[in-house]
């Protein structure tokens, strides 16, 4: 175990495919509690990060310690440590919201008995209650996010993945989902990553990480973007940054 | 504690094999149809009064075989090769439904849960190869006699369960090269078939040799499946083969690592991925 003040600690990421340099050189901390949105256009390189910060992807040099473990040498006690909502919807549609939910905790190892209680109450606070029994099939997008939401803190994680959660889901299903996040970190103090390409998901943030071609652009408070960029808005200030990045090539 | 993780992930995986399988009726009924027309039409139509000669390797207290005999352990192999594939073809499923990802994700060695999957899917493949004795088997004791006595089954048991075991981890393996659905059909064309019928599933192997077709002979030989066919005939006899035994267990760790290392994402299909 590598002894780190930091919950999440990406050093010197490098990831390439073949000669497309998806990941070049990245380096970040997360703090314990934090609201971090790493902001990017499509095909910035968000996803291969997060494909390398769960395990699935291994990088081509650096390393990422999650709660002092490194991902790539320790990786079962790195996972550990996270919970995930992926992009595309990773659930099991066949299943129920109960079964799926019984599903991953086994997976986890988590004692179902002690469990039940904390599922319906997570089940009620998000107004899925009265549908634990029905084929996720049946429900509607926000609906399975929130399954899968719930899901990923069932093991009580350090860390929160969240790889642009709200593709598809029509404007109030966002706002409940972000506003169920930032009510985390109030509650729970816990450290979130919040990938997206949509600024608006990024003004609550601790820190924001403008990422495009792979590359770090912008490391920082929403503020300080906009004051380094002089920009009034947030959205503009996003535009700003990766537009130069853009013209650069 | 760490026990208890392993032990209850692999519960959960189970159930949810189970729980899936459950829910696909047609599934048990077409594994236990696809047998049975080949032992009471193929067989029928086929086999002779004076039945099939083994040759050398007869497991069987006469010489001449009853067909309908002969072939129920390559019946019963063609259920288990048919259920690992679906077994893979579930794989294929949970890549394609986002649920690998959460599997792969999960705070357990990646072997492990490789594992755990193969073992549920080959329960899974064993109970319908049971289902297919249980049903079939009575129809035909009533009308032609048999010697293999009823008890033979229950003791082949260990050798029906490594010989899933081994057709589960060739369709674990097939997974990793599987990228779509749609691409099962070259399972199909591939895999099962030119597996099930190059093999002494059908036939014994010395017509081969009496009809000259000695490449497909030689095809046969190297054909694991084979192996467990004439491995679960032995054992229905209360024989041990142990050649292949060996050559069955053997295939079985060789499928096995191979997904191993195929599910590994430093050095695997992950890799292969180019993404531009």
């Amino acid at each position: 175990m590598v002894k780190n003040k930091n919950i999440l600690s990406i050093s010197n990421l490098k990831k390439s495919y073949d000669d497309f340099l998806a990941l070049n050189n990245i380096n970040l901390n997360l703090d314990i509690g934090e609201y971090v949105v790493l902001l990017g256009p499509n095909g910035a390189g968000k996803s291969t990060l997060f494909s390398i910060l769960t395990g699935m992807l291994s990088p081509d040099l650096g390393d990422c310690i999650i709660n002092g473990y490194s991902i790539k040498s320790q990786n079962v006690s790195a996972l550990k440590a996270i919970g995930i909502v992926f992009q595309q919807p990773t659930i099991d549609m066949e299943l129920s919201v109960l079964e799926n939910l019984n599903f991953h905790a086994r997976l986890h190892g988590l004692n179902l008995q002690n469990l039940k209680q904390e599922i319906f109450n997570e089940l009620k606070v998000n107004k899925l209650d009265n549908k634990t029994e029905n084929k996720v099939r049946t429900l509607s997008g926000g609906e399975r996010r929130k399954v899968e939401l719930i899901r990923a803190l069932l093991h009580n994680p350090k860390v929160l993945l969240m790889d642009e959660p709200t593709v598809g889901l029509d404007p109030k299903s966002r706002k409940d989902l972000l506003h169920k996040v930032l009510s985390l970190k109030k509650n729970k103090n816990l450290t979130t990553l919040w990938a997206t390409h949509l600024v608006d998901e990024a003004e609550n943030a601790d820190k924001i990480i403008v990422l495009n071609c792979g590359k770090i652009l912008f490391l920082g408070k929403p503020n300080e973007l906009q004051k380094k960029t002089r920009t009034k808005s947030l959205s503009d200030a996003y535009f700003k940054i990766t537009e130069k990045k853009d013209e650069s090539l | 504690m760490y026990f208890y993780h392993f032990f209850i992930a692999f519960i959960g995986l189970s159930i949810r094999e189970i729980k899936k399988f459950s829910m696909q009726k047609g599934r048990l009924f077409s594994a236990i149809v696809r047998p049975a027309l080949w032992l009471f039409v193929f067989a029928a139509g086929v086999g002779s009064a004076k039945g099939v000669d083994p040759g050398i390797l007869n497991f069987y207290p006469i010489q001449n075989i009853n067909y309908f005999e002969y072939i129920t352990p390559g019946l019963l192999g063609m259920v288990l090769l048919f259920s690992g594939m679906q077994s893979s073809l579930s794989m294929v499923y949970d890549r394609e439904m986002g649920v690998m990802k959460i599997l792969l994700t999960t705070p357990l060695p990646r072997w492990y849960l490789l594992v755990s999957k193969l073992f549920a899917g080959t329960i899974l493949s064993v109970i319908q190869a049971y289902c297919f004795l249980i049903i079939c088997l009575p129809i035909i004791y009533l009308t032609t006699p048999f010697v293999t006595n009823i008890s033979g089954w229950i003791i082949a048991f260990p050798c029906i369960f490594i010989f899933s075991l081994m057709l589960g981890a060739l369709g674990l393996l097939l997974s990793v090269y599987i990228k779509q659905l749609e691409n099962f059909a070259g399972t199909m064309n591939f895999v099962i078939f030119p597996m099930f019928f190059i093999s002494s599933a059908l036939y014994p192997l010395w017509r081969l040799l009496d009809n000259g077709a000695l490449f497909v002979y030689y095809l046969a030989k190297i054909n694991p499946f084979t192996y467990g066919v004439e491995m679960v005939r032995a054992a229905s006899q209360g024989k041990i083969y142990y050649e292949g035994i060996l050559v069955v267990i053997l295939c079985t760790l060789i499928f096995i690592l191979l997904s191993i290392f195929g599910y590994n994402p430093q050095k695997s299909i992950f890799k292969k991925s180019k993404k531009r």
